[in-house]
């Protein structure tokens, strides 16, 4: 409660310029997106980020362990930080830009804001991260903000000394596991297969007395009245039906990409991703995809940060070519 | 008493406050007797008008003031309102402790009522002004939540360019009840006039589409 995290944002504000034609254009202002602002600043091209959020979902994070050099920053120290180099190089952002159209005529990107500005890029690479999965269970949606979330560490603190349900096995489920068991009475993770998270969280997750694990658990259904009660799952070792009381679902499944907004203009894989090539290329010419958005495997915070390195020297790489 | 506001964080603020062009008056509303985060808020007004000359507070007792706190609508505490450099009430409104990541809708009140207005969209700024009828948004938050501040601050901004709005933070452990009554458990949750609701740090296009459907 007394600890204050101030943005440094409210200090010196760049604006992006909505007359100016940029040379690359970023969209998304997650590692990626930020990483590849530092890389296209440092080679001098004229560059600007549009982004819902800076950070992206690594403010979700409570805990970033697995960055080289940066054990144990919170995701959003690691922002602040992040953002901070890229503003040490004066490279404009703007914050709570909703993406409404992206298109390309006569050679130029045009990017249509759902508040009615737009702006330009002759190149234009994209981070739009992912959105969290939902389970696709009946009840989901009823029970939506009536006892199901999706952001732990926002979420929490309302589930002080009570029941919490927590869907998935992967290092963001394991995580947020951990997290919530420091507040919740108790913590049932519940699981459709075995453990995909690290070996080292995985540990830490059992020695909390207040967690319970149920792997080989699929959930069903979400129930309850005026608010979720609990699930309804099978217990896929012995095929037998039941019902798993709580007062909260938090769910970390996994991540769907965001791509509605290219979908008709590059070419997806079948999980949805845009596919690009080595150089972080789509298949639009000028075009580039990075992070998490993208069909590059394993989607952690130094990959996508990487990701978007590529995408920048991809970028300033073809603009010595137009 | 120690103080809350710590060096460097002292340090930001007094940088950040330093482009302030008008004063602001801080109100807050307490009460006698239990008043969860009541103290904190206070001490924590008072360290931040000691940072800027801009910035005046003043404290009320939510019953012996009564009057005041019905003109801005005052019902909980701690409860406090921004007023602008004449002493009008804009619509921004507080009710609990804004620590933790809440700072930045403070901070975001107090440099926009100053004389920082940020600039909206000629066609957002046309959809607000058409708003001709009492709106009220209470955005849900908790001082953990990272994309609380945001939407926060969209509602205040709402407020501050249509006085039919009023826009409030709620911070939902504080207010337990309130926050059970509109079914929190998920934030930010955004409540409008009561009856309409939108979760996440929605885009202001969202909070419009909501209210021009009233």
């Amino acid at each position: 409660m007394f600890n204050f995290t101030i943005q440094p944002a409210f200090t010196e504000r760049v604006n992006v310029d909505e007359s100016k034609v940029y040379e690359i254009l970023i969209i998304g202002g997650g590692p990626s997106g930020l990483n590849a602002a530092l890389y296209a600043s440092r080679k001098g091209r004229d560059v600007a980020i549009l982004a819902k959020r800076v950070g992206g979902q690594l403010l979700n994070t409570s805990s970033v362990e697995n960055y080289l050099g940066k054990d144990g920053s919170s995701g959003e120290e690691l922002t602040e930080a992040f953002r901070s180099h890229v503003e040490s190089l004066k490279v404009p952002i703007l914050e709570d830009a909703e993406i409404r159209k992206l298109e390309k005529t006569d050679g130029i990107f045009h990017v249509l804001l759902g508040d009615g500005r737009r702006f330009k890029g002759k190149t234009v690479i994209l981070n739009l991260g992912t959105t969290n999965r939902k389970l696709n269970i009946p009840g989901e949606d009823t029970f939506a903000s009536k006892g199901i979330a999706y952001c732990a560490i926002c979420d929490a603190p309302l589930y002080k000394g009570k029941d919490v349900l927590l869907a998935g096995g992967g290092n963001s489920a394991v995580e947020a596991a951990i997290d919530v068991a420091k507040v919740a009475k108790t913590v049932t993770v519940i699981h459709r297969s075995e453990f995909r998270a690290d070996k080292i969280l995985v540990d830490k997750l059992y020695e909390m007395k207040n967690i319970t694990v149920h792997l080989q658990t699929q959930i069903l259904e979400a129930v309850g009245d005026q608010r979720l009660t609990g699930v309804r799952v099978l217990d896929k070792r012995t095929m037998e039906e039941r019902i798993i009381h709580g007062d909260g679902l938090f769910i970390e499944i996994g991540n769907d990409p965001n791509t509605s907004l290219v979908k008709d203009l590059v070419d997806l894989n079948a999980s949805g991703e845009v596919i690009v090539d080595n150089k972080a290329r789509t298949s639009l010419e000028g075009l580039y995809a990075a992070g998490d958005m993208a069909e590059t495997p394993y989607k952690q915070i130094i990959i996508a940060a990487a990701s978007g390195a590529i995408a920048a020297l991809a970028a300033n790489e073809y603009l010595n070519t137009i | 008493m120690e103080k809350m506001i710590n060096k460097d964080v002292e340090k930001q603020l007094r940088q950040v406050f330093g482009a302030m062009k008008e004063d602001i008056t801080l109100v807050l509303f307490t009460q006698e007797g239990e008043c969860y985060s009541c103290e904190e808020t206070k001490q924590l007004l008072s360290e931040v008008a000691e940072l800027n000359p801009h910035i005046s507070f003043v404290e009320k007792d939510i019953h012996k003031n009564a009057d005041e706190a019905s003109k801005y609508n005052v019902e909980l505490t701690p409860s406090f309102v921004v007023l602008d450099k004449e002493g009008n009430y804009r619509g921004v409104k507080f009710n609990g402790f804004p620590g933790g990541h809440e700072i930045n809708s403070f901070i975001s009140a107090l440099m926009e009522l100053s004389g920082n207005a940020s600039e909206v969209s000629p066609e957002i700024a046309a959809r607000i002004a058409k708003i001709d009828k009492p709106v009220n948004i209470k955005v849900f938050v908790t001082l953990s939540c990272p994309h609380c501040p945001g939407a926060v601050e969209k509602a205040h901004k709402l407020a501050m360019l249509n006085k039919n709005i009023e826009g409030e933070m709620v911070e939902a452990q504080t207010f337990y009840d309130l926050s059970t009554k509109f079914n929190v458990s998920g934030v930010p949750k955004i409540i409008i006039n009561d009856t309409l609701e939108l979760v996440g740090n929605q885009p202001i296009e969202a909070f419009l589409t909501q209210i021009e459907s009233l």
